[in-house]
């Protein structure tokens, strides 16, 4: 009889080419390859320094969605793209993709928008897989129990060449969240409070398996905000077992398995989940129950406090020190005192359909206040299709943000969309580091609930207050 | 190339969590090439707005000039996957990075690239960061670092790494080699 084994151990052993030796580690064989127009060029640049071919077009897919202008007028209406680097980096993604017999889903493609947007979308994240991509939010489909991992530029070159990677087995870390979410409080808001518990660097060398009551409870959209964000708590991957939801979801999306193949998958799916019994490195629990909404307050995402709460008093702390200096913040200060001027919703985070609505449930019926700039981007085209046949695109309008096209935008401002030197941003994404929406921008995390209520309100509220009044 | 020693003056940059936004920011990955990344090193501490360079940040002091190690606060290279770090950092002229943890992705591409990560317990650590511009050493052979005045420490490092380093390996070559067994595993699994 074999040992009980965790989810991570079945789906690592079985992607094992050659097992890990004292030596050597083990090359581990990839299932799908998503690629981007950022974290590419140099790849495909060594692949043709070395004469070496794409191994396996059929499991490697490429979009564009980091640099990409937002603006209909860009991306359709052949209006130049302000950023001259940034649209040299897309034609080279052209090239490259033409040149090595890459599927990509370019500029006009109705199925483009964030990589980790359009995997699930397109049904080619799958329970089981070796998922990788050139992007640290890869953890993203790990909420369908795909072992699913950012990589850096040099291993997407090994992953063209040779559909593997060179790998030391990660340890194993299970966070426990038993009890459910209460009413306003989101998945944002739960990663947010795992980060804020266990640390910036605590999944350091960890894959992460969410467990609990309140993980079963979730929708497919919801499991990707929380696993998206593991990557924050310094895990490279995060997992959530395989069940009946998953399935739902994946029934009927384009390329799942079909007919006897869809019966065959499901078989193997319902044999991913842990086995009772078997043992993780290091657990932590957390109570969703007691959760509230949470926003950030310093310049890492672990710096995170309820939304009705107080910023701490840490100072002698230099983290601390430094992140008050930078974001013009008060120790002791009620974080709803923080001050407004963009709002932005959207991201790999926040950035799918219920996101959306969640948003324009809180919108509805108000105005976003004076001087404050809220952006809407959705994750993909096909997220801005059902966003807009809904209604949903009239409701942010009428309330006085913008609506553009699908990309990762304001997250990381590498197409130009960004936030002002000491401006406040109360944003969806999922880094409030130094600078990352702009250069001296400071960025409040939030959930998309409470992006809107901070919308309306012009300084950091609690979404329950619009929600119940 | 190949990398056995290190001998080098440290700087001292002991901000805990330094990111790779902070490394190299997003606005600068733009590029199709790894050259010339240096020159955007840590850019929005670096520079002012004007882009002139701020006195008082270390790299910008003249003690820095030709130092090829960096002693960094605890928990460096979290954030994004960006090998453009590793080369903004080999790109300026560093050759190693110390810390008491480095971020996964981060010390994956850094021993990619011959950036070399060292994870110090936190005395040495200490000891580092209240030693600016101390020479030290790092031989990587017997995957100890050397500090004067004090007994050499050992570093953890992974010996296919050390080795791909030490010998100039190519972990793609190493792979590249793989590909029969490869083959068997695609032919098993219909993969």
């Amino acid at each position: 009889m074999s040992a009980a084994k965790t989810m991570f151990e079945k789906v690592w052993q079985a992607h094992e080419v050659v097992p890990e030796t004292a030596d050597t580690p083990a090359v581990i064989f990839i299932d799908l390859h998503l690629t981007h127009e950022v974290t590419s060029p140099q790849a495909f640049s060594l692949l043709r320094e070395r004469g070496l071919r794409l191994r396996r077009p059929d499991l490697t897919l490429a979009t564009m969605d980091h640099a990409t202008p937002t603006r209909t007028e860009q991306v359709f209406g052949g209006a130049p793209i302000t950023i001259e680097s940034a649209a040299k980096q897309i034609r080279q993604l052209e090239l490259n993709c033409a040149d090595f017999g890459v599927e990509l889903l370019g500029m006009q493609d109705e199925r483009r928008g964030i990589v980790h947007i359009i995997g699930p979308e397109l049904g080619v994240t799958q329970p089981g897989k070796t998922i990788v991509c050139g992007d640290s939010h890869t953890s993203t489909h790990g909420a369908f129990g795909a072992l699913a991992f950012g990589i850096g530029t040099t291993e997407v070159g090994h992953v063209l060449a040779t559909q593997c990677l060179l790998q030391k087995k990660a340890k194993t870390f299970a966070v426990e969240v038993d009890g459910l979410l209460t009413a306003g409080v989101t998945p944002k808001d739960l990663i947010l409070a795992i980060i804020g518990k266990v640390g910036v660097s605590g999944g350091t060398g960890h894959v992460i398996e969410y467990r609990g009551a309140a993980i079963r409870a979730m929708s497919m959209e919801e499991r990707m905000t929380v696993c998206n964000m593991s990557i924050e708590a310094g895990a490279r991957a995060g997992m959530i077992a395989p069940d009946e939801t998953t399935f739902a979801y994946l029934a009927d999306k384009p390329r799942s398995p079909k007919g006897a193949a869809w019966e065959a998958a499901l078989t193997r799916w319902r044999a991913l989940p842990t086995d009772a019994g078997a043992v993780f490195d290091k657990t932590v629990q957390i109570d969703a129950a007691a959760l509230e909404p949470m926003v950030t307050y310093g310049t890492n995402p672990g710096m995170v406090v309820p939304v009705s709460g107080s910023i701490p008093d840490r100072r002698g702390d230099p983290v601390f020190d430094a992140a008050m200096k930078y974001m013009g913040l008060n120790p002791g200060e009620p974080i709803g005192n923080a001050p407004v001027n963009v709002v932005f919703v959207g991201s790999c985070t926040n950035g799918r359909i219920s996101d959306l609505r969640a948003a324009a449930s809180v919108l509805r019926g108000h105005k976003v206040a004076q001087g404050v700039h809220m952006l809407v981007v959705p994750g993909s085209q096909e997220v801005k299709r059902q966003a807009e046949s809904e209604g949903l695109h009239e409701i942010f309008r009428s309330a006085g943000a913008e609506w553009r096209e699908s990309g990762c935008s304001m997250c990381l401002g590498m197409n130009g969309d960004t936030v002002g030197k000491g401006e406040y941003s109360v944003s969806t994404s999922n880094r409030n580091f130094e600078g990352r929406q702009g250069v001296g921008a400071r960025t409040l995390l939030a959930s998309p609930q409470t992006a809107a209520a901070s919308a309306i309100r012009g300084r950091v509220t609690d979404p329950r207050e619009l929600l119940n009044g | 190339m190949k990398i056995s020693t290190i001998r080098s003056r440290t700087v001292v940059m002991p901000s805990t969590n330094i990111d790779t936004d902070q490394i190299i920011p997003g606005r600068f990955l733009t590029t199709t090439t790894k050259e010339g990344l240096g020159a955007q090193l840590f850019a929005d501490w670096r520079y002012d707005a004007a882009g002139k360079a701020k006195p008082d940040f270390i790299l910008n002091k003249p003690e820095s000039a030709g130092c090829r190690v960096l002693v960094a606060g605890r928990n460096v290279g979290c954030g994004s996957s960006r090998e453009h770090a590793p080369w903004a950092l080999l790109d300026y002229g560093f050759q190693a990075v110390i810390s008491t943890e480095i971020a996964d992705i981060f010390r994956y591409n850094s021993l990619k690239n011959g950036l070399l990560p060292v994870v110090v317990d936190d005395a040495t650590h200490a000891w580092l960061l209240a030693n600016p511009g101390a020479e030290v050493e790092i031989d990587l052979d017997s995957a100890t670092l050397k500090l004067p005045g004090r007994e050499p420490v050992r570093f953890p490092i992974d010996p296919f790494a050390r080795y791909c380093l030490m010998n100039g390996v190519d972990e793609l070559g190493f792979l590249l080699s793989k590909d029969a067994a490869i083959k068997q595993y695609e032919s098993r699994l219909g993969a």
